[in-house]
């Protein structure tokens, strides 16, 4: 297959386990009353507004797949077993059983090189699939009827620096792009992440006990808030610049690299990204976010 | 405690990356570390412990620390960064009971703590490759202990005290393993195995100062040097694991050092030490950060209320474990029963707890008038700073005494009326006796406690009178 790939969504799709939980699928064992609706309910209308348009694969770009040695790619064509969150382990003990395109994956990667990335395929049949793979795709796409890609977050040049780490993920997006375009996909990205990211470290007796839920600090609210009206008002580029500052100030978890690869792969919108919720997740804050490459076409067009 | 009873006869700092457990053959430093873990297997099995208690740098969490306590955890591990190097399948096998003790003493002392044992769940490739290379034939039970994101030197130094309590409490004597790293800072690119080395100068000679101190078994100069020694070589997880080492081993330079191998991961520093108590120091403490008891942290960010009526209407079928309550500030004591510690009494000044249980008797500590928190004397001091006396009211200061010794009974468990005897120490019987007489009646005329009543040169605060009490314990 090869060429007229694109990206038809790009999507900002946390990944908190308790989603999941409160979702309540067969797939997981432990088993909720209720909670977080706003936030389920803004990937209801994710899902909604992707059953609209056709897609063959979901690539996720993952925080909870942890590298230093470049960016890995799952290469195994499908993988079963059973995912435990080891931060909430009473919350997420999530059967899974997932297809990989891994040739995808591989033109990811070799794209990937191409800009000079050292990268790396995951070929070991044993490996445990991360949960935050599995948590933004099941909110995303419940049904798991088509294949993923699931990339690693580098750690080792956002450790360094906030700006180091932004030109890896901008080559990253690059190489993802072509290789979606290369070999005539068209596919659903997914920036699994949060935005603010201080938790709470203790939990409610009840996890799901709304009353105890609650943005952990104002700061991180006016920065989350900063961040999304950017998103609101299709300034990608804007919110390039600030990342960094958003990165080490509110402790975000964009510092895995996620937005930064989306809003690369996605050619920095200049259309507005339709936010289907914000809400917060033990503290940490959260939002549900579809840009739709169409749109700017569209836009072109008129 | 001296060392030849405290109850973790060895310490070891050991490496928790995979390569020596599954690819020593690639790199000539990786099979040293391979050959290192051997020789402290062998140092294991020579000891007489009950256990192996590790904390993991690669266990991290978030609520709290979390401590496995699935008897028998088994699964196949595949690392997420080095996955080319194989797979990992384990089957430990851990103490429970230990885990559940580890978690009571962690509650006791302010902490957030929980067990876990969930079927699948994910043990970390610190743990796994420390507990396959030293104990591969688990012939000891372990139990493993999660680093908190979030948590500060003192959190972890409460952390390891914690672990201590609970080893006198269950009786038990175990060989405490930090896996760690020194330095952590990778080679960003694939490297030849074989010519690994460390990733920057600055952080050899860092490593090399660092564990040239630990190895004369100045192990609580290292942990006091954790801080700048990790701003300087980007030190593993802020080198969190010795803190919880030095403190679960008694704070001190006691121990004969041993550094087994020091070699480089992929551009990390790895090192294998030994650590065995030792009579002599190696040399006096060269630092003095601040020591703590009691975790007095933030970890109170949701509100009290409320939770627990919710709590009820949950279903009792919950198996976990969820350490959310405020504990007794009790804790076992090495000796013998339980030390009572309180902050809603004035610090001891001293090293001794407020009161001790003992069976069905409580012992505590003398008793003065002074505030908690403020130390504020009511009725004022009995001399200024420079030692010339001062008028007082004695009658405040015994009202302040008394209210001091409820408080302390109540935190135990017992009450004022329990007191069984009680011995008073004025400074001044001439002036005082009286007063202070006519407020005891008040509070203890229908307690019938017996009494004696002494007069003393002076007392360690500027107080004129302070109380020695024995209660029944509830």
């Amino acid at each position: 297959m090869t060429g007229q790939g694109k990206i038809v969504a790009g999507a900002l799709a946390p990944h908190p386990p308790h989603l999941v939980y409160a979702e309540n699928p067969p797939q997981n064992e432990a088993k909720a009353e209720c909670g977080w609706e706003e936030l389920r309910w803004g990937y209801e209308r994710l899902r909604n507004s992707l059953a609209e348009r056709e897609f063959d694969v979901l690539i996720v770009h993952s925080p909870h797949w942890k590298t230093v040695i470049g960016h890995h790619l799952l290469g195994v064509p499908s993988f079963e077993g059973l995912s435990v969150d080891p931060v909430f382990p009473n919350l997420f003990r999530f059967h899974y059983d997932l297809k990989v395109d891994v040739e995808l994956s591989e033109a990811i990667h070799d794209e990937g090189r191409a800009e000079g990335l050292t990268m790396n395929m995951m070929k070991n049949p044993d490996f445990r699939v991360d949960y935050g793979t599995i948590t933004s795709c099941h909110l995303t796409h419940p049904q798991w009827d088509v294949p993923i890609v699931s990339i690693s977050a580098n750690q080792g040049f956002f450790y360094y620096s906030n700006d180091v780490g932004q030109e890896q993920m901008l080559a990253l997006g690059r190489a993802t792009k072509k290789a979606v375009e290369a070999t005539g996909r068209k596919a659903v990205l997914l920036a699994s992440c949060s935005l603010s990211h201080r938790h709470f470290t203790e939990e409610p007796v009840i996890p799901e006990d709304m009353s105890q839920e609650y943005v952990q600090h104002h700061g991180q609210y006016l920065w989350d808030m900063r961040v999304l009206d950017l998103i609101r008002r299709g300034q990608t580029r804007q919110l390039w610049d600030e990342l960094p500052d958003f990165i080490e100030q509110a402790i975000s978890e964009c510092k895995d690299g996620s937005l930064s690869w989306l809003l690369s792969a996605l050619d920095f919108p200049d259309y507005p990204g339709q936010v289907h919720a914000y809400g917060t997740v033990i503290g940490t804050g959260n939002a549900v976010v579809e840009w739709n490459p169409a749109q700017r076409l569209k836009e072109k067009q008129a | 405690m001296s060392s030849s009873n405290h109850p973790v006869v060895k310490g070891l700092v050991v490496p928790g990356k995979p390569h020596p457990l599954l690819a020593p053959e690639k790199s000539p430093a990786w099979a040293s570390l391979r050959q290192g873990f051997e020789s402290l297997r062998q140092e294991i099995e020579s000891c007489d412990a009950d256990l192996l208690l590790l904390y993991s740098t690669q266990w991290i969490s978030v609520i709290g620390h979390q401590i496995q306590a699935d008897p028998e955890p088994e699964w196949v591990l595949v690392d997420q960064e080095w996955h080319q190097l194989g797979t990992m399948p384990y089957r430990f096998r851990m103490d429970a009971d230990f885990a559940e003790a580890y978690r009571q003493s962690a509650a006791q002392r302010g902490l957030h703590a929980r067990t876990v044992a969930y079927r699948g769940f994910p043990i970390d490739t610190g743990t796994v490759v420390a507990l396959q290379c030293l104990n591969p034939d688990n012939r000891l039970p372990a139990c493993v202990v999660s680093c908190n994101m979030y948590a500060d030197r003192a959190e972890t130094l409460v952390l390891g005290k914690a672990a201590a309590d609970a080893l006198q409490a269950c009786g038990k004597k175990a060989i405490a393993v930090a896996v760690t790293s020194f330095s952590n800072r990778y080679h960003m690119e694939p490297i030849d195995p074989a010519e690994d080395r460390i990733s920057s100068l600055k952080d050899d000679e860092w490593n090399r100062k660092y564990l040239d101190i630990l190895s004369q078994g100045r192990l609580e100069d290292v942990s006091q040097l954790a801080r700048e020694f990790s701003r300087q070589a980007n030190g593993d997880q802020k080198m969190k694991a010795i803190w919880w080492l030095a403190a679960l081993m008694g704070q001190h330079n006691r121990y004969e050092g041993k550094l087994v191998d020091y070699q480089p991961i992929w551009g990390t520093g790895a090192a294998l030490v030994s650590l065995t108590p030792a009579v002599k120091a190696a040399g006096t403490l060269e630092y003095d950060e601040d020591d703590t008891e009691f975790y007095h942290g933030d970890r109170h960010v949701l509100a009290s209320s409320g939770s627990s009526a919710a709590a009820t209407l949950r279903s009792a079928e919950s198996t976990e474990t969820v350490a959310t309550e405020a504990a007794p500030p009790t804790q076992p004591n090495p000796a013998g029963g339980q030390t009572v510690r309180t902050e809603a009494a004035p610090k001891p000044v001293g090293a001794y707890p407020h009161a001790r249980k003992v069976g069905d008797l409580l012992f505590l500590s003398g008793v003065g008038p002074r505030q908690a928190g403020t130390d504020a004397i009511p009725g004022g001091p009995v001399r200024d700073e420079e030692g010339r006396p001062l008028d007082y009211d004695v009658a405040a200061q015994t009202r302040a005494v008394i209210d001091n010794v409820r408080t302390i009974l109540e935190a135990a468990g017992s009450s004022l009326d329990k007191v069984l005897d009680v011995t008073v120490f004025l400074i001044d019987m001439d002036r005082d006796f009286e007063t202070f007489n006519q407020v005891y009646r008040e509070a203890f005329q229908d307690v019938g406690a017996t009494r004696t009543t002494l007069a003393i040169r002076a007392l360690p605060t500027p107080i004129a009178v302070e109380f020695k009490v024995l209660a029944s314990a509830g």
